[in-house]
C-alpha cells in the first residue's frame, strides 16, 4: 500500500528536518567548560519522529482525498458531525442545555483564576464574532480591529474619570463611539479591497494607539488610566471574588446576545448583501446593492461589539494603557476568525476558546509553550484550511414550496 | 407612438486618447428585443457599462422613460441606482455569487425592492418576516421560470454552464427591470443550450419584457431581434430589421473586411 517512492519522500523529509534542527538540538556549547556536546541521539529522535509523522500524514491525506472523491461521485452532501448535530434539534437542544448548565455552574466548580481566564476567553468570543461580520461575512480584511476595542476601553476610562459616568451608562456610549469610528474608517477605504484594505486598516489601528500613547493631556499617555470602577450591580457592594463572578455572568449574557444578534444579521437581507459583496463587488452593485451603505454598516456593526467589549475590558482590569491594544491583539482576533472558520459563528466561538485557553493551559510546558502553540496552529491550517467549522450554507428549506400549495 | 423606454443620444466615451464610443444613438421601445452587434472590440460592452453606470460616459445622454413615470437621466448615477430605476444586466463573463446558493443569488436581486435593515434584521418583526417570505416566494417563482427550482439550495458554482447563464438572467429579473440588458447570453453555449435560451428569451418577450442584448451568435440574433444596431470602432454603422442588416453592404464589410478587388 505504501510505494517505494513515497517512502523515499518521507526519508527525504526526515533528512531535511534533521538538517534543520541540527544547530539547535544537536550542538550544545558549554561556554564555561569550553566544550561542545554533540547530542546525536536527538538527531535520531527527530529523524524517526518526522519520518513516521510524514508517513501518517500522507496516509491521512490519501484517505481524505479518496473519501472526497467518493462523496463527489455519489453526490453525498458533506456535513461534519458537528454541523449535522446543529441541524438536528434532537441533538441541538440537549447539547445546548448541557453547555448552558456548564456555563452557569462554572464559577462554583473552578477557582477564581479559572473564572478570570474564562471571562477573557468569552471577551474574545465576542470580539471574534464582531470581527467575523467584517472579515468573515463581508470579506473586508480588517487588521486594525483593535482600534475599536481601544475606543471602547478609553471611552469608559475617560468618561468615568472626567464625568464619573458608570459602567452601564458608558456601555452603549462606547458601542456608539466605536460604531462612529467604524464609519469614519469606512469612508476613506470604501474603494479598497484585499491587501490594500489590510494595510490601511493596519495603519489605522496603529495611529489610534499612537495617539493615545502620545497625547498626554487627553489620555495620560503610556501611564494609562487606573482605578476604573468595576461594573455595579444595583448599588450592592461586591467583594473582589463576587465582582469577578459577576463579570463572568455578564460576559455569558453578552455572548448570548451577540450570538443571537449576529446570527439574525447573517440570515437577513443585510447579511446576504454582505456575502454578495464579498463574492463579487461589481455584480453586487449591478444588482442594486448600495456598496457604500452595505460596507459602512459592516464596519459599524463589527466595531460596535469591539466597543462594548472594550468597556467591559476596562471594567475588568480596572487599568488601561495603550500597550494593551497593540497589533498583536488584532492579529489574535483575526486568527480566531480564520482558525474557527470564516463566517461561521460556532467556529469563531471554538476558535476563541482554543486560542485563548490553549496558551493558558500550555503553561505546564513552560518554555515550549509558544512552540507547541505554533505547531498546533500550523497543523490546524494544514489539515483544516477552511477553519475548524466551516460556514454552513444557509438553506432556505422548501418553505416557498410548502406555502405555495396553500 | 409612445416614447422609447431607453433613449441614448450622442453617447461618447473616451479612455485617455482612445474613443471607445463615438456619437452613439440608440433607442429601445417597450416590449421590443433589440440586438447590438459588431466585431470584437467595437465597444459593445463599453456601451453597456456606460448605460448601467459602471463607467461614466464622457458625453451624451442616457434617458430612461419608465412606463407611467417621468423620464430619468441616467448619467452620473451609480450602478445600484440604475438597477433601482429599472434596468438590470447580466455579464459577458458570468458573475454569479459562486459561494451562495442558487436561491440566494436570486434573492440578492430582490435587494433593491425590499427595505428591511439592521433593526428589522435583529428584531425580525412582522414586516421583516413578511418581506423575507415574499422575497423567497418571488425568487422561487423566478427559479421555476428559469427551470432551476430543483437546484434551489445548491451552490451557484455547482451549476452547469448553461444553468449559470440562466441563473444570471433570473437574478437580473428579480430586480423587476422594465429593460433587461443581456451581455452575450449565448457565449460558450452548445447548440442545444442556445436553443433553450432562445426559447427562454422569447418567453420573456411575450410576457412584455423589453430586452437589449449583445450577441455574436447570429442565429440567435436573427431569430429573436426586432431591430438590430451594428457597431464598429465605437460608431453606429447600421440599424434596421434582421433582414435589412443581413443584406447591408456596410455591415458585411465590417465583419468580413473589404473585398479583394475593391
Amino acid at each position: 500500500m505504501f510505494s517505494l517512492k513515497e517512502t523515499k519522500r518521507s526519508a527525504l523529509i526526515s533528512l531535511w528536518f534533521m538538517f534543520l534542527t541540527f544547530p539547535v538540538l544537536v550542538i550544545k556549547v558549554d561556554a564555561i567548560e569550553q566544550t561542545v556536546y554533540w547530542r546525536w541521539e536527538n538527531m535520531l529522535y527527530i529523524g524517526l519522529g518526522s519520518f513516521i509523522l510524514s508517513i501518517f500524514g500522507k496516509i491521512f491525506f490519501e484517505r481524505q482525498k479518496s473519501r472526497r472523491e467518493r462523496q463527489i461521485a455519489e453526490k453525498i452532501e458533506k456535513h461534519s458531525l458537528i454541523q449535522r448535530a446543529l441541524r438536528d434539534p434532537k441533538y441541538l437542544y440537549p447539547l445546548g442545555a448541557a453547555f448552558f448548565l456548564f456555563a452557569v455552574t462554572y464559577p462554583y466548580l473552578f477557582s477564581t483564576y479559572q473564572i478570570n481566564v474564562m471571562t477573557t476567553a468569552l471577551m474574545y468570543v465576542v470580539l471574534g464574532l464582531g470581527l467575523n461580520i467584517v472579515v468573515g461575512v463581508a470579506g473586508l480584511l480588517d487588521l486594525g480591529y483593535v482600534a475599536f476595542y481601544l475606543v471602547g476601553a478609553y471611552s469608559y476610562g475617560l468618561l468615568n474619570m472626567h464625568f464619573g459616568l458608570g459602567f452601564w451608562t458608558v456601555l452603549p456610549i462606547g458601542a456608539l463611539l466605536a460604531a462612529l469610528l467604524g464609519i469614519l474608517l469606512g469612508f476613506p477605504v470604501l474603494r479598497l479591497r484585499g491587501d490594500y484594505l489590510a494595510i490601511v486598516t493596519l495603519a489605522f489601528g496603529e495611529i489610534i494607539r499612537l495617539i493615545m500613547e502620545n497625547w498626554n493631556d487627553f489620555s495620560q499617555g503610556p501611564s494609562g488610566i487606573s482605578n476604573i470602577p468595576r461594573p455595579g450591580l444595583l448599588g450592592f457592594d461586591l467583594t473582589l471574588d463576587q465582582a469577578i463572578t459577576y463579570l463572568y455572568y455578564l460576559m455569558i449574557v453578552m455572548v448570548l446576545v451577540t450570538i443571537f444578534v449576529v446570527n439574525r444579521l447573517q440570515n437577513s437581507r443585510l447579511g446576504r448583501a454582505w456575502v454578495a459583496l464579498r463574492e463579487d463587488e461589481i455584480a453586487c452593485q449591478a444588482m442594486g446593492i448600495d456598496k457604500t451603505k452595505t460596507k459602512l454598516t459592516a464596519f459599524a456593526l463589527g466595531a460596535t461589539w469591539a466597543g462594548m467589549v472594550g468597556v467591559i475590558f476596562a471594567a475588568k482590569t480596572t487599568f488601561i494603557n495603550p500597550a494593551s491594544f497593540t497589533f498583536l491583539e488584532s492579529a489574535i482576533i483575526l486568527a480566531i476568525v480564520v482558525l474557527g472558520g470564516m463566517g461561521s459563528i460556532l467556529g469563531v466561538i471554538l476558535g476563541a476558546v482554543i486560542l485563548i485557553l490553549l496558551p493558558e493551559y500550555l503553561r505546564a510546558l513552560s518554555d515550549y509553550r509558544m512552540l507547541a502553540f505554533g505547531a498546533i496552529m500550523v497543523s490546524m491550517m494544514v489539515f483544516r484550511p477552511q477553519g475548524l467549522i466551516s460556514n454552513v450554507r444557509r438553506h432556505y428549506h422548501y418553505r416557498p414550496k410548502k406555502e405555495q400549495q396553500k | 407612438m409612445t416614447a422609447p423606454i431607453l433613449q441614448v443620444k450622442n453617447l461618447g466615451m473616451s479612455f485617455g486618447g482612445i474613443r471607445a464610443l463615438d456619437e452613439l444613438d440608440l433607442e429601445v421601445n417597450s416590449g421590443e428585443i433589440v440586438a447590438l452587434i459588431g466585431p470584437n472590440g467595437a465597444g459593445k460592452t463599453t456601451f453597456f457599462n456606460c448605460v448601467t453606470g459602471i463607467y461614466q460616459p464622457t458625453q451624451g445622454d442616457v434617458m430612461l422613460n419608465p412606463p407611467s413615470r417621468s423620464s430619468i437621466r441616467l448619467n452620473n448615477l451609480k450602478p445600484n441606482q440604475v438597477a433601482e430605476k429599472g434596468m438590470a444586466r447580466t455579464f459577458q463573463n458570468i458573475r454569479l455569487f459562486q459561494n451562495m446558493t442558487v436561491l440566494e443569488n436570486v434573492m440578492i436581486g430582490r435587494h433593491c425592492r425590499t427595505k428591511s435593515f439592521i433593526l428589522g434584521a435583529i428584531l425580525r418583526n412582522k414586516a421583516t418576516r413578511e418581506e423575507e417570505y415574499q422575497t423567497i416566494e418571488k425568487s422561487y417563482h423566478i427559479l421555476q421560470k428559469m427551470g432551476l427550482e430543483k437546484q434551489a439550495n445548491d451552490l451557484a458554482s455547482n451549476l452547469s454552464y448553461g444553468a449559470q447563464r440562466r441563473l444570471e438572467i433570473g437574478r437580473a429579473l428579480a430586480t423587476e427591470p422594465f429593460l433587461l440588458l443581456l451581455d452575450e447570453p449565448a457565449a460558450g453555449m452548445n447548440p442545444q443550450e442556445t436553443a433553450e435560451l432562445i426559447e427562454l428569451i422569447n418567453k420573456l418577450q411575450q410576457e412584455g419584457q423589453s430586452i437589449l442584448l449583445i450577441e455574436h451568435d447570429m442565429k440567435l440574433v436573427m431569430e429573436l431581434s426586432h431591430r438590430i444596431y451594428v457597431m464598429d470602432y465605437g460608431r453606429r454603422i447600421a440599424v434596421g430589421t434582421p433582414e435589412q442588416i443581413r443584406n447591408n453592404p456596410v455591415v458585411i464589410k465590417a465583419y468580413l473586411g473589404e473585398a479583394a478587388d475593391a
